[in-house]
């Protein structure tokens, strides 16, 4: 540690450390934008160009962004604006109204909330008074008094844009496209939704007012290019960190475990698995908490982990919670599964494979009363291991409540593996029927 | 104040008053003179006459219409009336009460000068009499608490506020310009004795007043009376009975209501335009013949006149005893009056310079005392008192200066009346429901003189009695012009004052009616200060429209408008306007944007025309209409009938057809099918109300004989939104063009073509009728002149490419705003890939096909092909499992095996049901795959929502 203090230019590990990690949880947590958003690059140039044309020209636009989860149409968006805002004049001008499906669920609380935004006459501090019907007809006059050359433009960003197409008559939806569509006020309506089909959503005349312009974010990532990706997400800025020391170790560690044989077939199957951005943040966060002073680098064991962690199955851990006779009962539904072809069955279905095992077995270790083993059967019931067939009929005694095993044979099979102290007899029962 | 009885609260009865005063064998209407209605159950009556102002139920209880009656008359069995409209604020449309340019008085009215509204209307939609008062228009409202008082100032004619033509003001200013002119001749045969009953009545300001009051009469002297009769007997043969009883009826209402002068020459207007008889005589004392002679013809007619009005009086009094008494005792003095009467003028000439200086001393103290609110009420009051009280200052100058209004009018009463003396109080005392009562006891008596006006109401009777009096007029200065001299000279003293006020701010026109004005007083005074009445009259129009003008502070103080302030929806402007296109592929997408209004829609000529007729020709006829637009979106039809309004706008703003009002409704715009009637009612009149209360509304005003009525044309789009289960929405919407009133053109925009009979029930769609029209989609030639008409020279496209689009979109919708957007979108992209930037070139093919590929290739393929390699092997194991259950839905734990065996063939590590289930959910979410909810766990059925052979296609080529 002396000697390090020594050195002006280091600081102690640990300030470097926790710079590094807030630098890099910064990045992973989208708290910070890229300055470039990779791979998009003409996804970009079109968006700025589509929203710089309303907010200097006063064009009205309508623009739909599509990609899966995670492929980063938030991201670009945001890129975007940021970029549009650096212009003083655009700054000055445009106004933004952000909507997101799953908060504003119908009309009136999204109308409320443009209203809002907009903060138009009739909002009194943060309220928003009025009808339904009247801020409809307020928003729209509003609009309709605008014209290209003299009102500001509204920037409208729709997330979750499928789910604004499920409000009903899709009020909202026609009157900011028919307004994108005639000569009232500039708007931009953008629209971020992850559903391909979104177009099919929209009803006839709300789609012949929509532009038809789709920006989709579908990337074609190869491993290596993804591999690129882990690189620079992970290394640290050389200029601009204040240990430059620090920096460099740590870029070179972070190199050396991009090549690393382990980590590069984690990342192959996180890559296979899905080539979003987000999970593969999470991973590398979960791996990048563990840096600390005695740790000061990512090490390859720590990302198998957490790889390991993320692709751990839940309802197989359940098991490992599980009594031996709920096990047991488990068991009985997947022979009777195996026997009728997934098919549903009741408890005493359940019960008397039970107990055709116990008398194979000829030794009372697990002979249990009815009521116990209804217990067992309703507590699987309320780990959601089993399900009924049918909500509506529970008038059925519960013995003959039909149900539905919710594992699949794999993960009882696993569970079984990792169960602590489970009995040989049972594994051999679960292995096969007549064991 | 009590306010007007509305027709649900009280029965009313409708009677003639008299028999009919002539009948019109062409259009075999019968008409009278007078309407009576008497409230049930009450014996007050009050008389409708020809000239009062009246309120007409309306579609708004607390807004009744208000107008001028100008003839009542029966045909067919129907009480009618004929009226002059007066518009209220709340009638203009608020989007034509900008031109206004000031916030409008709430008692403001103006004189309706549109063509299309009908002016008959049922007299058992009349509610009261009202009060309507000129005011000039620079002056300003009077303030005070007359709420029952309405005051004109401009014309409305549908289109634009005018000042009231001096023709018109003249009409409604009737009472105090022409009466005065009229008036004159009487005058100065009854000089000499001012007090005499007739010269007082004003009190009695309504006809309803009248009955009570008479009681009150002393019996008159039946001497007199045989005297009236021997003497009238005379000419009063000749008359036919109808004109008697016109004359009779007015004689009656003027000896109420009007100073005597009043009376006579209302009826002076009315007897020359209505007997030809007596328009010969008058002609005859025209310019052409000696001064003398004309003179003494006037005075012969103005006997006759007299002697007619006592016959007549003496008539009504045989059948109406008790109600004509008070006319039947004063007449026939003043016809002895009038036999020993000379040209003694000059001597009452000093009264009334007195008076008229006792008018300007009662006007100036306002000025003053401008600030303080109280004073100016009291200010204001004792004005009024003044003025209406100046015939009794003329006689008892001993009058404090300041009346108070209470004590005013009894005192006036006193003065003036004589034996009369307790008629004010009892009939106080008596009309507890009279409007005018009590607090507005000055208003009224400053209006009275205003109600009568309307003897002459029509333009052409009052054309025929302006010539009339003018000509009079200029014999008699003829004959007096030595007195002219000097009471000229003291007119103009007198006032000067008056007139700098008006200068300062007055119109030409306005100018004009006041130099008429003075010319009138100058001859009052002229004619010696004859009747004390006549000068009164006018003077009394005079301060009232000065008032307001004498003191601007009132208005000035920050008063609140009885209006609510609603917020007003706009978006903040921009401080930089916004940039213009500048490079040719700029101009173009600006031109190509569909909100872009083209010149003319070309390609729909044919669909313009039909709509264009049928608008047309319902709005020329005033009848109503329905009628069913549909086709594809984006097939112009909304488009097309905003142009065909747009035509007719301007031909309506040419004159070509009367003006309508134009309404649009969007289903889509409204929250709820109800709303309709909200967003017509607040279009149509401004009004707010809700769902239930704005369709009683638009239903009485539809289905009532409105007033004003305009054609209204009502655009309705997008129909099917406005669908109820039991479709009253629609119902009403096109059961109002089939009312008789109802005026209304209802044009209905949907996008099914079959909509009327698919959705509607009978009724509804048996309303809509078969008046339907069918916008085909665009053929390619279409949209390529659309796009070529847009673009309008600005060469931007190859010729090729815009074929290539509009053959593109025709072939798969005809939807035009795909075509603009593929076009702008073209645009777009040879701006971009031009390798040199400044000049991009045209936009070409290629172009073109990346347009196309980017809006209409779907991106199912490409986001298979981008999947993840497990994503691509699930969609594999789907494949598989639909084959192998020959089923297209498989369980998620099926497909599962299926891609565990998928994962070991490619030589990965098997994935985990976890894992599995991710994958899963993340192609759900695209919609690649549609699930159940993923509650179900293992269970969820799986679909594939792209076709198998795409999916194929897309793995194969990958």
């Amino acid at each position: 540690m002396s000697k390090r203090k020594a050195d002006d230019s280091h600081m102690p590990i640990g300030e470097s450390i926790s710079q590094a990690q807030t630098l890099l949880r910064e990045r992973l947590c989208h708290q910070r934008l890229p300055t470039r958003p990779e791979g998009v690059a003409s996804q970009h140039k079109h968006l700025l160009e589509l929203l710089k044309r309303t907010a200097v020209h006063g064009e009205s636009n309508s623009v739909l962004i599509v990609g899966p989860r995670g492929s980063g149409k938030t991201m670009l968006l945001r890129c975007v604006l940021a970029e549009l805002l650096t212009e003083a004049d655009v700054q000055k001008t445009l106004l933004q109204v952000h909507l997101n499906g799953l908060l504003q669920t119908d009309d009136r609380i999204a109308l409320k909330e443009i209203t809002r935004q907009l903060s138009l006459e009739n909002v009194v501090g943060d309220k928003v008074f009025g009808s339904f019907a009247e801020n409809l007809a307020f928003l729209l006059e509003a609009l309709k008094k605008g014209d290209r050359s003299s009102s500001r433009p509204v920037l409208f960003i729709l997330d979750e844009f499928d789910l604004f197409a499920h409000h009903k008559n899709q009020t909202l939806l026609y009157n900011l496209l028919d307004v994108s569509q005639s000569a009232q006020t500039p708007v931009a309506v953008v629209g971020l939704t992850c559903r391909l089909d979104v177009l099919e959503l929209l009803e006839k005349r709300v789609k012949s007012r929509f532009s038809h312009r789709q920006i989709h974010l579908l990337s074609s990532l190869t491993f290596s290019q993804y591999l690129q990706v882990v690189r620079a997400q992970l290394q640290l800025p050389d200029a601009t960190f204040p240990d430059s020391k620090f920096c460099h170790d740590w870029n070179a560690s972070v190199k050396a475990l991009c090549e690393d044989k382990s980590v590069e077939e984690v990342l192959q199957r996180q890559f296979n698995s899905t080539k979003d951005f987000r999970s593969l943040h999470r991973l590398l966060m979960v791996s990048l908490c563990r840096v600390s002073a005695s740790n000061p680098t990512i090490k390859p064991a720590d990302l198998v982990d957490a790889s390991r962690l993320f692709s751990a199955d839940s309802k197989t851990n359940i098991l490992h919670g599980l009594s031996i006779l709920e096990l047991c009962l488990i068991i009985a539904m997947k022979h009777l599964n195996d026997i009728y072809d997934r098919e549903p069955f009741n408890l005493q279905m359940v019960y008397n494979e039970f107990k055709k095992f116990l008398q194979r077995k000829s030794h009372s270790m697990y002979n249990f009363d009815q009521p116990v083993v209804m217990k067992a059967f309703e507590h699987l019931q309320q780990l959601e291991v089993i399900r009924p067939v049918d909500v509506a009929a529970t008038r059925a005694q519960r013995e003959y409540q039909l149900v539905r095993l919710m594992l699949d044979h794999t993960q009882i099979m696993e569970a079984l593996q990792k169960y602590p102290q489970c009995p040989t007899d049972i594994k051999q029962w679960a292995d096969s029927a007549f064991a | 104040m009590v306010r007007y009885c509305t027709r649900n609260r009280i029965r009313r009865i409708y009677k003639w008053g008299h028999a009919p005063i002539s009948y019109d064998r062409k259009l075999k209407t019968n008409e009278y003179n007078s309407l009576h209605i008497s409230l049930e159950d009450l014996p007050r009556t009050t008389v409708i006459t020809p000239g009062q102002y009246i309120l007409i139920e309306g579609v708004d209880d607390d807004n009744p219409y208000v107008a001028k009656v100008m003839k009542l008359f029966e045909s067919d069995k129907q009480k009618k009336a004929l009226v002059q409209w007066f518009v209220r604020v709340c009638e203009v449309p608020p989007n034509k009460m900008k031109l206004l340019g000031r916030d409008p008085h709430p008692q403001e009215v103006f004189y309706y000068e549109g063509r299309t509204c009908d002016d008959e209307i049922d007299v058992e939609s009349i509610l009261s009499t009202v009060q309507v008062k000129y005011i000039s228009p620079e002056a300003l409202f009077p303030e005070g608490d007359q709420k029952e008082v309405l005051y004109v100032k401009l014309s409305w004619n549908t289109k634009a506020f005018s000042v009231v033509k001096p023709e018109l003001m003249e009409t409604i200013a009737a009472p105090s310009l022409a009466a005065p002119s009229l008036a004159s001749p009487p005058r100065h045969s009854i000089p000499a004795l001012p007090p005499s009953p007739p010269c007082s009545p004003p009190v009695m300001a309504t006809p309803r007043a009248r009955a009570p009051s008479r009681r009150a009469l002393p019996t008159p002297d039946p001497t007199v009376m045989n005297r009236a009769i021997a003497v009238g007997g005379g000419s009063r043969r000749t008359m036919s009975t109808g004109k008697m009883m016109a004359s009779e009826a007015e004689s009656m209402h003027s000896a109420s209501k009007l100073s005597a002068s009043k009376g006579l020459s209302a009826k002076r207007r009315s007897s020359i335009t209505r007997t030809p008889g007596v328009c010969k005589k008058l002609e005859l004392s025209s310019p052409g013949k000696s001064a003398m002679d004309g003179d003494d013809m006037l005075c012969q007619l103005l006997d006759k006149e007299l002697d007619e009005e006592v016959l007549l009086v003496q008539r009504s009094a045989t059948s109406l005893t008790r109600l004509a008494s008070q006319p039947f005792g004063f007449t026939p003095i003043r016809k002895a009056q009038r036999s020993s009467s000379s040209w003694d003028s000059v001597n009452l000439k000093p009264a009334m310079v007195n008076l008229k200086r006792f008018s300007l001393e009662m006007d100036s103290p306002p000025s003053s005392t401008q600030h303080d609110s109280a004073k100016l009420t009291e200010a204001s009051s004792r004005e009024l008192c003044g003025v209406t009280s100046l015939e009794e200052e003329v006689f008892d100058i001993g009058l404090p200066l300041t009346p108070k209004r209470r004590q005013a009018t009894p005192r006036r009463n006193c003065a003036t009346r004589g034996q009369k003396v307790a008629t004010p109080s009892n009939r106080a005392e008596k009309m507890t429901k009279e409007p005018s009562l009590g607090v507005l006891a000055e208003a009224e008596n400053e209006d009275s003189p205003m109600v009568p006006a309307a003897p002459t109401p029509r333009s052409s009777r009052r054309k025929s009695a302006k010539l009339v009096s003018s000509r009079i007029r200029k014999q008699l200065n003829l004959l007096n012009d030595q007195r002219d001299l000097y009471s000229d000279g003291d007119d103009e003293e007198e006032f000067l004052p008056s007139k700098k006020d008006l200068q300062s701010s007055s119109s030409e026109e306005e100018e004009g009616r006041l130099d008429s004005d003075e010319e009138i007083f100058g001859k009052k005074s002229k004619w010696g200060a004859a009747g004390s009445r006549t000068p009164r009259s006018a003077q009394k129009d005079r301060s009232s429209a000065r008032t307001p003008r004498k003191t601007p502070v009132r208005k000035a103080m920050p008063t609140t408008p009885r209006t609510p302030r609603h917020a007003t929806p706009s978006i903040p402007s921009r401080s930089l306007p916004a940039r213009q296109p500048g490079s040719v592929l700029e101009e173009a997408r600006a031109r190509l944007h569909v909100s872009s209004v083209p010149e003319s829609l070309p390609c729909r000529e044919q669909e313009f025309q039909d709509i264009y007729n049928f608008v047309e020709g319902k709005v020329m006829d005033g009848t109503g209409g329905c009628m069913y637009i549909s086709g594809v979106p984006g097939t112009g039809k909304t488009a097309t009938v905003h142009e065909v309004i747009r035509s007719l706008q301007q031909a309506s703003d040419t004159d070509d057809i009367p003006s309508f009002n134009f309404i649009e409704i969007n289903g889509m715009k409204m929250t709820d099918p109800h709303q309709a009637y909200v967003q017509i009612l607040q279009k149509l009149t401004g009004q707010k109300a809700t769902a239930d209360h704005a369709a009683a509304l638009l239903e009485k005003r539809f289905s009532n004989p409105g007033p004003k009525k305009e054609s209204t044309v009502l655009l309705v789009d997008e129909l099917d939104l406005l669908w109820t289960r039991k479709q009253n929405v629609m119902y009403n919407l096109f059961d109002w063009p089939t009312r008789r009133h109802g005026r209304l053109v209802v044009l209905t925009i949907a996008n099914t073509m079959d909509l009327p009979e698919r959705i509607m029930i009978n009724r509804v769609a048996s309303r809509l009728g078969l008046t339907r029209m069918s916008f085909q989609p665009y053929s390619f030639k279409q949209l390529q002149q659309i796009i070529m008409s847009r673009l309008n020279k600005v060469k931007a496209f190859e010729e090729d490419a815009l074929q290539l689009v509009s053959r593109k979109v025709a072939a798969l919708s005809g939807d035009a705003r795909r075509c603009l957007d593929i076009c702008r979108r073209a645009t777009e992209i040879c701006e971009h890939s031009a390798s040199n930037p400044s000049a991009p070139g045209l936009v070409g093919m290629s172009h073109v096909m990346q347009a196309l590929d980017e809006m209409f290739s779907s991106a199912y393929i490409t986001a298979i092909r981008c999947a993840s390699i497990q994503e691509q092997l699930f969609l594999r194991a789907v494949l598989a499992e639909f084959r192998r259950l020959g089923l297209e839905e498989a369980t998620f734990q099926q497909v599962l095996v299926q891609h565990q065996a998928l994962c070991r063939v490619e030589g990965l590590q098997p994935v985990s049901v976890s894992e599995g289930l991710a994958v899963c959910q993340r192609l759900g979410a695209c919609r690649l795959l549609l699930l159940e909810p993923s509650r179900l766990g293992i269970l969820q059925r799986v679909r594939l929502n792209v076709s198998q052979d795409d999916v194929l296609y897309a793995l194969k080529a990958d």
